[in-house]
């Protein structure tokens, strides 16, 4: 009976996972976000600690694909930043990051009365991938000589006083490839600026290892760091709504991992016996 | 110009917002298919998706690099933001570099394409290798040169730290040992390889994990879109959204 299991048709597994991922959206039941994990804190507790007016920079190194676990976390740290009064520098290394950097950022600033220009600015995507961190090292307005509309960054109210990293308070990239790394080559190891990360879960094990160095200072993993930075700011949005369908879906998972293994031994078993 | 999206006005009746949710519906719901089978609607969405993106990639190109950094200080000076302030030589020697490309659709002069492919790997190399190793490498190695018996200010054994660190250095020792080749994996190579290759599942098990986890979100994200976004559209509006609670 359990050998058979192995062979079932797996579209009774993909209507199993949608079931119990639309299931919990139609209910009340909203499941806990667990524990906060510390890279998640350390990264909240770093903006708590930036003086009022510091820049920060938000970078939206991610396209469409990295949307559901991306864009809570990156309402739900333009919310922080804003609301604490930090400057919010968004922009990109990544082609698709723009318009996704106005799509997060532009409902909240709204949200909490903040000016474009002012209080936040959309830079853009400039080409060339480590080309640009590397040359921000230098001069950022350089670099970004224009934010993504075409106005002069040197004549936004935003930029006042920024020249290079150094008169940054903290980087957060959001990614869905590999530009974490090249900002903690390009922009944190060189000039010594920190860095956090904001990452989709299955990059996370590859990301961990900068965090035990300290190359990063905090790190969010996914729909979880999502929905724990929503939990830590307050204001419960779409990483906090998918968690529930995430943990059903993830027992779900470990129940056909357990089954799939029962049969599989079952079924080497017999076969050693009839031998 | 790209820039933030705005209200904008009806086709048929319809909004461009309300069209566009139904539009991304319908690819969803097309992809989602495949699940059932490859199939022609399937198909029709990975190739709109495929060319979706390669010309929203080119035309973004075009507008902020060929036009806002190259053909707008050349050509167009009262129009450039910032104006140009170097010699007009350090856009025009990229420029032509650039176009160099191109002479791969003319196969009499495809060599000079070598040139700007030449100037890109030059660079890149001259970039990443020296960064590549002091972040990945050196840092590494540092990180992992830590006590086994670590204390305190005030002088306190820290248990769990110290269990931690010799935990890293025994797994590096390991995995390493597994992967070195040049002695037989027998005797004290063979037990320190076998802990390295535990090490290595464990290490695949929290990939595997983090990816069913990464997985799972893609849907949610779509479920989200579709139970949230699109069944509104069609008057259908579901309980707490986010916000609440």
């Amino acid at each position: 009976m359990w050998e058979k299991l192995l062979y079932f048709d797996r579209r009774i597994i993909f209507v199993l996972i949608a079931l119990v991922v639309i299931i919990p959206f139609l209910t009340e039941w909203r499941a806990s976000h667990g524990q906060i994990t510390p890279s998640t804190q350390n990264l909240y507790n770093e903006i708590e600690s930036l003086e009022p007016g510091t820049p920060v920079m938000l970078v939206f190194d991610y396209g469409p694909s990295g949307m559901p676990e991306l864009h809570p976390m990156a309402t739900a740290l333009a919310h922080h930043i804003l609301s604490r009064d930090l400057r919010l520098l968004g922009l990109a290394i990544v082609i698709t990051g723009p318009s996704l950097c106005y799509d997060a950022v532009a409902p909240v600033a709204e949200e909490l009365n903040k000016v474009e220009g002012v209080d936040w600015v959309n830079l853009g995507w400039v080409a060339g991938f480590v080309v640009p961190i590397t040359q921000m090292g230098e001069d950022i307005k350089r670099t970004y000589p224009t934010d993504f509309q075409g106005r002069p960054t040197d004549q936004l109210e935003v930029m006042a006083g920024i020249r290079d990293y150094q008169d940054i308070g903290l980087i957060i990239d959001l990614a869905a490839g590999n530009a974490p790394g090249a900002w903690i080559a390009y922009a944190h190891d060189p000039y010594k600026v920190k860095l956090a990360a904001g990452i989709t879960a299955v990059m996370a094990t590859d990301y961990y290892v900068y965090l035990q160095t300290g190359q990063l200072c905090g790190l969010l993993n996914g729909l979880k760091g999502a929905a724990e930075y929503e939990h830590l700011i307050g204001k419960k949005g779409f990483g906090f709504l998918g968690m529930s369908s995430q943990s059903v879906a993830h027992l779900v998972i470990i129940l056909f991992v357990i089954i799939g293994n029962i049969g599989y031994f079952t079924g080497r078993r017999r076969r050693q016996g009839s031998e | 110009m790209p820039g933030p999206t705005g209200p904008i006005t009806g086709i048929l009746g319809l909004s461009t917002e309300v069209i566009g949710i139904w539009l991304a519906a319908l690819l969803t719901l097309a992809i989602y298919s495949f699940l059932y089978g490859d199939n022609p609607v399937y198909k029709v969405a990975e190739h709109i998706f495929v060319g979706i993106s390669a010309a929203y990639g080119a035309a973004l190109t075009y507008h902020l690099v060929i036009i806002r950094r190259l053909f707008d200080p050349l050509f167009r000076p009262d129009l450039a933001q910032p104006p140009l302030d170097v010699p007009k030589l350090s856009l025009i020697i990229p420029g032509l570099l650039g176009l160099l490309i191109f002479s791969r659709f003319i196969p009499r002069y495809d060599w000079l394409s070598r040139w700007p492919i030449a100037f890109i790997m030059g660079l890149y190399a001259g970039l990443s290798i020296p960064r590549t190793i002091q972040t990945n490498i050196l840092k590494q190695m540092q990180a992992t040169i830590a006590p086994v018996l670590p204390v305190d200010a005030g002088g306190q054994y820290l248990f769990f730290s110290g269990f931690e660190n010799l935990l890293l250095i025994v797994g590096v020792v390991c995995t390493l040992a597994y992967f070195y080749f040049s002695l037989p994996h027998r005797g004290v190579m063979g037990g320190l390889s076998r802990v390295g290759i535990w090490f290595l599942m464990i290490g695949f098990g929290a990939g595997f994990g983090n990816t069913v986890m990464a997985r799972i979100s893609l849907l949610i994200g779509r479920i989200q879109f579709l139970l949230y976004e699109w069944l509104p559209t069609i008057g259908i509006h579901l309980g707490s959204g986010p916000g609440a609670g």
